[in-house]
């Protein structure tokens, strides 16, 4: 047992017996801890970890990783962070301070752990930011404290003989992207298991051969990343079914629920009851004048085909549903294109697709009520293939397709040039902040994170302010950047669709061949 | 032969289903695959298997103990359609007892789909579900490309590849480690083998960059660029023979002179062929690419990409729970078989020579009538068309039994030792 006193400073006992605890800067938080910490503290330590992470991810929405902007931007970030920056290290940084530091470090992610555990999505949230952390923190190291890192570790991974990197440098030279035959020789090379690397192999970035991956030094990190992450997911999966029983505790209970609900922004998963008299025969004149170019996309693509794929449906439907188009409109809406094309009639639409569109709804199967997909799940996860109109425009389509239609809406030039400038940098969000003040002529900076948010932007906008400020749990704008204060809001965790979900929702749509 | 084949009769499936599936599913060699030698516990009964049944009735979570009891059960529901799923925590058939949280899909075969649909951008002959003699060599190529990849990249070895009954196939990768695999492990590996990326807004869907070219990749193009290309592309698909399709080509070229240096060239060319067409398109850009347009030099082997390189479903790869068609199912539209196929014969195997349903059935009575033994009626399916396609499986299960006989000595030794 070991008490902390509500202040955070260790008397001087304990610190020594830290510096052994955490002999690293870096941690895999492998131990969970055995201390008693107070309630305030927790709380504390909660916010100032969520702050940390909110960061990482706005610098990473701004920047491509691994950049010098990104670094530049993470520098930026961190002093604006000072009063948390426990999770950097200088040399300023006096010997005794460092275990209290890193003491926070650890305390602060496992707390976060029981908070954003709960769901697929608060999971992916939380796995992407504390990866982006990790590496950030991992390349600031220099290849002793890495050396001494990995060994402590167990991650000693032994280089190749030169003997086989000579014997397969053509190989080699051409699994990277930019590399030389003699860039090839400088380096080592780390045999590893391909699953071991899965994000070089997702990126074709590492020459495999008979199931082993030949990975670069310079890419080592993507090796311990990679360790973190299945150790992280893991981790949380374990605790989201630990959490139920905790939760006994009222008083964590509330804390927690309140941690992670500020800072994803609204997640839209119900609309809105005040203005939600959407109707069927609405959605074509909104499509015009509200709807984000994605949900354009769809919209054109529906009317076309007169067919929608999965995950079409599933992107389109989700948002309609989330601008507050209700189940028995969505039915009509549905079936209505549907039923255009030659081979569908109406009773083959309620025979297909009308489970769907009720399960969307949270009126099949597990009834649970889908969230409509956020701008990052639609820019990373599915990209479109061949007959497919989902994604996102500035993310999955030709640049110049996006340019010709601007040109049609006849937006200035400046905004135009912006907007490719944007896209060119892979800042897709961005892009679509500037096609969005372009198109509604107005000069307002919105940070855009949800096809929903777009549409009540827009309304807003149009309708003037009376749309957006129904009710007060909307008022989240500027999204999640600034907010620190915790206050109580009513999240409903199982909105999010857990991975199980999804399977079934796929499987109910499965198209038979 | 011919009017057999021809003469299958979607109304007819329910009659010939029971004769089907009481003398040719084969459910010996069937059982054995999916038990792995009894080697990893409950692996059997612990898979799901969905059925199909008449009017789109869809049967899920299905599962049995054993042999006997998944031939009883099929027998007596004569589905339509058999799908594979999960090995799951729990018996699937248990699912409604076992709280949601608890029953997980814990494994399954790596599996892909490559299906024809995909390719309706660059096929001229037919379009959706329908298929010919001069579409199908982009199955073949899409079995040697991924084949290819999974043996020497990924050092698998246990790989079936099956028929889908209509307009495509399938591909299971049986290792271990395969099976074992997470959905991010599976998405990554779909990734890897996917080339060919974007959606209807994308015209040009393959990009190489001016860097090197990824080993995987070049061993694809080794395999596209030879003689396959020429002979789908250019002569089966004449690729190139309208001024439409060769407008949807100039569409990948992004800079405005080369088009029209192109077309120039083109224009002054006798006799007009995608045969010609191709050969100054390359050799305009190996030309003129060389220094200033560096970007374009790939172009040549950019296009053959897009027009040939394997299109997978990468959704049906990437859930461990994702059901996919059995092999040895029957497809209700065209009545035909879903067969194995022997990848290192790929280019042999020609979808309309699959049995369909009733020509079995038809073979099977001549059989009967002429050999009245019954001794024989277990594997009488082998003296029929069916025959040479159970023996690429017989093959696929020889070599996946090795695995499992190592085990299970081991296993039994520990036993003795007590």
């Amino acid at each position: 047992m070991d008490f902390t006193p509500k202040t955070g400073k260790s008397a001087p006992t304990i610190s020594s017996r830290r510096c052994e605890e955490y002999p690293h800067v870096l941690q895999f938080y492998k131990k969970p801890p055995s201390e008693d910490v107070t309630l305030h503290e927790f709380e504390d330590l909660a916010v100032q970890r969520v702050k940390v992470l909110k960061a990482v991810d706005s610098v990473g929405i701004r920047n491509i990783k691994g950049s010098k902007e990104y670094d530049e931007a993470m520098e930026k970030e961190i002093k604006k962070l000072r009063d948390v920056d426990w999770f950097v290290e200088k040399t300023s940084i006096k010997p005794a301070d460092l275990s209290a530091r890193r003491r926070k470090d650890h305390l602060s992610h496992f707390i976060l752990r029981l908070a954003y555990c709960k769901s697929d999505e608060l999971r992916r949230w939380f796995i992407q930011q504390e990866l982006d952390l990790f590496r950030y923190r991992f390349l600031r190291e220099n290849s002793a404290s890495i050396l001494d890192f990995l060994e402590k570790n167990g991650l000693d991974y032994q280089p190749i003989p030169h003997e086989d990197r000579g014997k397969m440098r053509d190989k080699l030279k051409d699994a990277s992207f930019k590399m030389t035959s003699p860039d090839v020789l400088q380096r080592e090379y780390y045999k590893v298991p391909f699953m071991e690397v899965l994000e070089l192999v997702r990126g074709r970035k590492v020459y495999l051969e008979g199931g082993y991956a030949y990975v670069p030094q310079d890419e080592l990190v993507v090796i311990v990343l990679a360790s973190f992450r299945e150790h992280l997911s893991h981790a949380l999966a374990i605790t989201s079914r630990a959490v139920p029983a905790m939760e006994e505790d009222g008083r964590l209970l509330k804390l927690l629920k309140n941690i992670h609900s500020l800072y994803l922004g609204n997640d839209y998963s119900t609309a809105k009851k005040a203005n939600s008299a959407v109707t069927a025969d609405m959605i074509n004149g909104l499509s015009k004048q509200s709807f984000p170019p994605c949900m354009q996309n769809l919209h054109r693509g529906l009317k076309e085909e007169h067919h929608l794929k999965h995950w079409g449906r599933l992107q389109y439907g989700l948002f309609l549903k989330g601008i507050g188009l209700s189940l028995e409109e969505a039915l009509r809406f549905w079936k209505s294109e549907f039923t255009k094309a030659a081979d569908m009639d109406g009773e083959k639409f309620d025979r297909q697709h009308s489970y769907n569109i009720r399960y969307n709804y949270g009126k099949e199967g597990k009834r649970a009520d889908y969230t409509p997909f956020s701008c990052i799940k639609i820019i990373t996860t599915n990209a479109p293939g061949v007959g497919h109109y989902h994604g996102c425009p500035f993310r999955h389509s030709d640049a110049d397709l996006i340019e010709q239609k601007m040109n049609k809406m006849s937006f200035p030039k400046d905004k135009q040039t912006k907007v490719m400038e944007y896209i060119k940098g892979s800042h897709y969000q961005l892009a679509c902040r500037e096609y969005f003040k372009a198109a509604h002529k107005t000069e307002e900076e919105i940070d855009l994170m949800h096809p929903n948010q777009y549409y009540e932007e827009s309304q807003r906008l149009i309708n003037g302010a009376s749309a957006g400020e129904t009710d007060n749990k909307t008022q989240t704008e500027p999204r999640g950047v600034k907010i620190i204060k915790v206050k109580s809001t009513n999240p409903n965790f199982d909105d999010s669709i857990t991975g199980e979900n999804m399977d079934e929702l796929e499987l109910a749509s499965m198209e038979t061949d | 032969m011919c009017d057999k084949k021809s003469s299958y009769d979607p109304a007819s499936l329910p009659d010939f289903l029971p004769m089907y599936y009481k003398r040719f599913f084969p459910y010996g060699a069937y059982f054995k695959w999916l038990n792995y030698g009894g080697v990893p516990k409950n692996y059997f009964s612990h898979r799901e298997f969905s059925f199909t049944l008449k009017d789109d009735v869809y049967l899920r979570y299905q599962s049995f103990s054993d042999k006997q009891e998944l031939e009883k059960e099929i027998q007596k529901r004569c589905p339509y359609k058999i799908d594979i799923g999960a090995v799951f925590s729990h018996r699937p058939r248990d699912q409604k007892a076992v709280k949601a949280a608890d029953f997980r899909a814990m494994e399954k075969e790596l599996v892909f789909d490559i299906d024809m649909t995909d390719y309706d951008d660059v096929r001229f002959c037919c379009s959706g579900a329908d298929i010919c003699s001069k579409c199908w060599p982009l199955m073949t190529i899409a079995i040697k490309v991924i084949h290819r990849s999974l043996c020497d990249d990924f050092g698998f070895e246990h790989i079936l590849w099956v028929y889908s009954g209509r307009r495509g196939v399938h591909c299971w990768v049986c290792d271990e480690v395969a099976r074992k695999m997470s959905q991010t492990a599976r998405s990554a590996v779909a990734e890897y083998l996917s080339v060919v990326k974007g959606g209807e807004n994308q015209a040009k869907k393959v990009n190489l960059y001016t860097g090197n070219i990824h080993p995987s990749i070049t061993a694809a193009l080794d395999i596209i660029g030879g003689k396959s290309f020429k002979s789908y592309a250019i002569e089966k698909q004449d690729f190139a023979g309208t001024d439409e399709q060769i407008q949807k080509i100039l569409s990948f070229v992004p800079d405005e002179n080369f088009r029209d240096g192109i077309m120039n060239v083109y224009e002054k060319n006798h006799p007009k062929t995608s045969y010609t067409f191709w050969n100054v398109f390359k050799e305009y850009i190996k030309e003129k690419a060389d220094f200033t347009h560096k970007k374009l030099s790939n172009l040549p082997d950019e296009l053959m990409l897009q027009y040939c390189y394997p299109r997978l479903d990468v959704n049906v790869s990437k859930g461990v729970n994702h059901l996919l068609k059995s092999p040895f199912c029957v497809h209700p539209k065209t009545g035909r078989v879903c067969v194995p196929i022997d990848h290192e014969k790929a280019e042999e195997f020609d979808p309309f020579t699959v049995p369909t349903i009733s020509q079995l059935c038809d073979e099977l009575a001549t059989n009967d009538d002429s050999d009245n033994s019954s001794k024989r009626r277990v594997k009488d399916y082998r003296q029929t068309s069916l025959g040479r396609y159970m023996h690429v499986f017989d093959n696929f299960l020889k070599k996946l039994e090795k695995t499992w006989h190592g085990k299970i000595v081991e296993e039994n030794g520990k036993d003795k030792q007590f």
